[in-house]
């Protein structure tokens, strides 16, 4: 990653953020650009909104007031309750009297796409270098001023304190005169300690909290603009289809109904992040919006993708993975390994599509002019959502403002900017303020999906049972499809997410990627391919433990090896994609894997778990750079059907800023990953999902879920790791291995409660 | 013309009475906190209380309000400190929130009429309330909280 430098920020980028000009404005600027100011705004309708947005960018007015941008979107994870703490820590700021400013889409920022589990990570390090650096400046000027060396000087509580002669000066009163020192070189500012930071890794208070149970916090569908209209899409029920013709006159006929827009369809050869096209119908209010869109007739020529069927694209996949691929990853001989295994073992795992389903479906509020376009959206891609806004409207990005509000969940789908694309169109063509808003229907049909994917593994055992040869072939439409509709070849970045990375201690090893041409839009979806890979990998060593009658624990531990750091080398890889990350700085290190399967099992009390009618079952997956294990215990309920009992999870996510809020999207991983074991598929049948709505796409409901979560943080100062995702794939895979262990009836694929389970 | 009162406040809609009370609230009163997830009665995202009962603003028409009284997430307590509230906000159970106003005001009318409820009445209560960001096991403990209960 290139280096970033720490600048002053002119005042036309402060004012863009609504901060007053004067004070110490320090940013971080990609080599020697300086950052460079957002698109003027209009004035706006709204009130400044508390913020969501994790900027790597500090204010100290003149007043003492610390401003620090959220450059980051703001979903659930608590990141605004959690960096900017950063900056205040290093600073030496009293976060009483620290702001949080929601950022909007600017490249200023460096990457502002909020997902892969890498807010904190990215923004570790140079959240606190700002704040270093502010702080040697302040330092500097009360060292002037009191004439004594800057390093008797220490920051805290929103001072500069000299101990020897007991004096002190407010940060305020340091301001002015910080603001005119040039800024120090890089070299010469020194991080604290990591146990200065007095904050980090705390009980951390959830700044949104009052907002949100007041119901003051503004999501997208909450933006009110004066004049605004709201529009309901028909889309296309079939990905690339194309509206042949309509009939608008019972739609128009509706009360409060203003006018039908046809949009376009996706212009090129891949559908990205562009609008689908269809009809809009634009009210006065949402439901004259949804009234009239229930009243359009529209003929739809489908196109190519029409012939899309579940059940049969199903056999397909399970060609392609039963099928020799491409060679991804390789470290010895494993044909010959598997002919000489005393035993093998081969299964295969199928996992549906499934829609992100966030309680918030897409909305967004757009307003062009002559100037440009301001959109106000939940978005968890601010610049892409710049971006294809620019493109839709044909106008210059500099011309366009997003606005990040708070998101009703994010889960992937939000960083696809398609919805705000729709609403700035129908904005200009209207000529007032639009608010697009999806209906929940729109939300599980037309989303860009979790891909579906078949799993074939073999495995030779020598004969003390151990796996000699490990086979792996893995088929789904890969996510660059929706992006270049040629691909049907895995990437490596999705292959990174479970197959390149997964450590072994099997001597021959093979894994294949498998082509599968997409006929829907494939997308992110919480953890991503690790949801497939893991539930294949974790139930196939379970597998592999029942087969030997052996302790599943000590099974997964004996293939996964001793602790050690896995090489390139040694996975047969030329590069492990890492999540971007070097793998000097975050090895897939065996021992931390070993050691959270080691930390469940004695915290769930593995073998005294089980009981009459209860079973446990166990799986651990490394995703995001972070460690996780997960114990589920399940039994049957009064119907017979499968209820999970409990749950214990052990999280190793290296050095964490705000324990509670890891804590809690590791709950939160726990529930999303039982809504996957029990509930979740998306089918397709003539081009179109079947699904509608939470009635036939179902989510888990607080009745199903465990009176106790058990999640346990290991504490550690390794560089941090992701925290919103690997929570998720060991889930599944868990829960699979107890219900086996409790019925003797293997799931290979999900979800269970299409079992019967 | 429909007469209502919405938090206390007395209020004249010229709306098609089949009109959703959840649009009128959110479309023609401003009152954005009682969130639209699904439509269909399914989510919970929208409940609010018509004279002291639950309902799903969603699949409520207007006219059934007419002449009643309606509380939402605004209305819930004068300065935000319902118990409910408190303890939400003290025990960190919102993720990113939005389905939280249809949770707190489910549980408010669970509170209400059972001041002391069960780990059973609580789930039962709250089962037409969909988290999809998974905050339930914190949403049980801040109720048994407000309730005066132990949160384990």
């Amino acid at each position: 990653m290139e280096q970033q430098r720490v600048v002053l920020l002119r005042r036309s980028f402060l004012a863009g953020l609504g901060l007053a000009a004067g004070g110490l404005a320090l940013g971080l600027a990609a080599g020697d650009a300086e950052a460079a100011p957002p698109a003027p705004l209009g004035p706006t309708a709204l009130p400044s909104q508390p913020g969501l947005r994790t900027g790597v960018f500090l204010h100290i007015a003149t007043d003492g007031t610390v401003s620090v941008v959220c450059h980051r979107s703001e979903m659930g994870q608590g990141i605004r309750s959690s960096l900017p703490v950063l900056v205040a820590d290093e600073l030496g700021a009293d976060m009483a009297r620290v702001k949080i400013v929601q950022g909007d889409g600017d490249k200023a920022y460096g990457d502002q796409n909020t997902d892969g589990s890498r807010s904190v990570r990215d923004g570790y390090e140079p959240m606190r270098r700002v704040g270093a650096t502010a702080r040697a400046m302040l330092v500097a000027v009360a060292a002037k001023k009191w004439r004594v060396p800057a390093a008797e000087c220490v920051a805290e509580q929103h001072a500069v304190h000299h101990a020897k002669s007991k004096r002190s000066l407010d940060f305020r009163e340091l301001v002015a005169d910080a603001a005119k020192l040039p800024v120090p070189d890089a070299k010469t500012v020194a991080l604290r300690p990591v146990s200065e930071l007095k904050r980090v890794g705390g009980l951390l208070p959830l700044l949104d909290g009052p907002a949100i149970v007041t119901g003051a916090a503004q999501f997208g569908a909450d933006v009110r603009l004066p004049g605004m209209l709201t529009a309901v899409i028909a889309r296309p029920p079939v990905v690339g289809g194309k509206v042949v013709r309509y009939d608008g006159a019972r739609a128009l006929a509706v009360a409060g109904v203003k006018k039908l827009v046809e949009l376009p369809g996706p212009q090129g050869g891949a559908v990205g992040f562009q609008p689908l096209g269809g009809v809009a119908v634009v009210a006065d209010t949402t439901w004259a919006a949804m009234r009239g869109r229930a009243a359009l007739q529209i003929e739809w020529d489908h196109g190519a993708n029409a012939a899309y069927d579940s059940a049969t694209y199903r056999e397909a996949l399970s060609g392609a993975a039963r099928a020799p691929g491409k060679v991804v990853r390789k470290v010895g001989d494993v044909d010959g390994a598997l002919a000489k295994a005393a035993r093998t073992l081969e299964a295969e795992y199928y996992v549906p599509h499934l829609a992100h389903a966030a309680m918030e479906p897409p909305s967004a509020v757009a307003r062009v002019d002559a100037n440009g376009c301001e959109v106000w959206a939940p978005t968890q891609n601010p610049q892409a959502a710049r971006t294809e806004v620019a493109r839709a409207l044909g106008v210059d990005e500099a011309k366009v403002t997003v606005h990040v509000t708070f998101l009703g969940g994010g889960f992937g789908r939000k960083s696809k900017p398609d919805y705000v694309a729709e609403a700035a169109l129908l904005a200009r063509a209207m000529g007032t303020p639009v608010r697009v808003q999806w209906t929940r229907e729109d939300d599980v049909q037309s989303g860009y999906f979790h891909s579906v994917s078949a799993q074939y593994l073999k495995a030779g055992l020598d004969a003390d049972g151990k796996v000699s040869a490990w086979l792996h072939r893995t088929a789904f439409p890969p996510i660059p499809s929706t992006f270049d509709g040629r691909v049907k070849t895995p990437s490596d970045n999705e292959l990174g997410l479970g197959v390149l990375d997964l450590a072994l201690a099997a001597p021959n090893v093979r894994a294949e990627a498998c082509d599968a041409p997409a006929h829907i839009r494939i997308g992110w979806l919480r953890s991503v391919c690790n949801i497939f890979h893991a539930f294949a990998v974790q139930s196939f060593i379970d597998e592999i433990a029942h087969a030997r009658q052996a302790d599943p624990r000590e099974v997964l531990l004996e293939v996964l090896g001793p602790a050690r750091h896995a090489t390139p080398a040694e996975l047969g890889v030329q590069k492990v994609p890492n999540y971007g990350a070097p793998i000097e700085q975050h090895p897939v290190d065996v021992g931390r894997l070993r050691h959270v399967i080691e930390r469940v099992t004695e915290i769930s009390g593995w073998s005294a778990a089980r009981k009459a009618g209860r079973a446990v079952g166990l799986a651990a997956h490394r995703s995001f750079l972070t460690y996780v294990a997960v114990v589920a215990a399940v039994s049957k309920d009064a119907l017979g059907k499968v209820q999970v009992d409990e749950v214990w999870l052990v999280a190793d996510a290296g050095t964490v800023i705000n324990l509670d809020r890891a804590r809690s999207q590791m709950e939160g991983a726990v529930v999303f990953g039982m809504s996957i074991a029990l509930h979740g598929a998306i089918t397709m049948k003539g081009g179109a999902v079947e699904q509608t709505n939470f009635r036939d796409y179902p989510v888990v409901r607080t009745t199903e879920v465990p009176q106790r979560i058990h999640v346990e943080i290991v504490k550690s100062d390794a560089p941090p790791g992701g925290v919103g995702e690997p929570g998720v794939p060991p889930v599944a895979p868990a829960i699979a291995n107890a219900v086996f262990a409790l019925t003797k009836t293997r799931a290979r694929e999900l979800p269970l409660r299409r079992l019967g389970l | 013309m429909i007469i209502l009162k919405v938090n206390g406040a007395e209020q004249k809609l010229d709306v098609d009475p089949e009109t959703p009370l959840l649009w009128v609230l959110r479309d023609v009163l401003g009152l954005t906190g009682t969130k639209y997830g699904c439509g269909q009665a399914l989510c919970g995202a929208c409940v609010v209380h018509l004279d002291g009962e639950t309902v799903r603003a969603c699949v409520t028409p207007v006219k059934r309000a007419a002449g009643g009284s309606v509380t939402t997430i605004e209305g819930l307590s004068p300065a935000g400190d319902h118990p409910l509230q408190r303890a939400w906000v003290e025990l960190g159970v919102p993720q990113c929130g939005f389905c939280q106003a249809g949770q707190i005001m489910s549980a408010a009318a669970l509170l209400r009429k059972n001041p002391r409820p069960s780990n059973d009445d609580i789930d039962k209560s709250l089962a037409g309330n969909i988290c999809r960001c998974g905050t339930y096991t914190r949403i049980r403990a801040a109720v048994r909280k407000a309730a005066g209960l132990p949160t384990e």
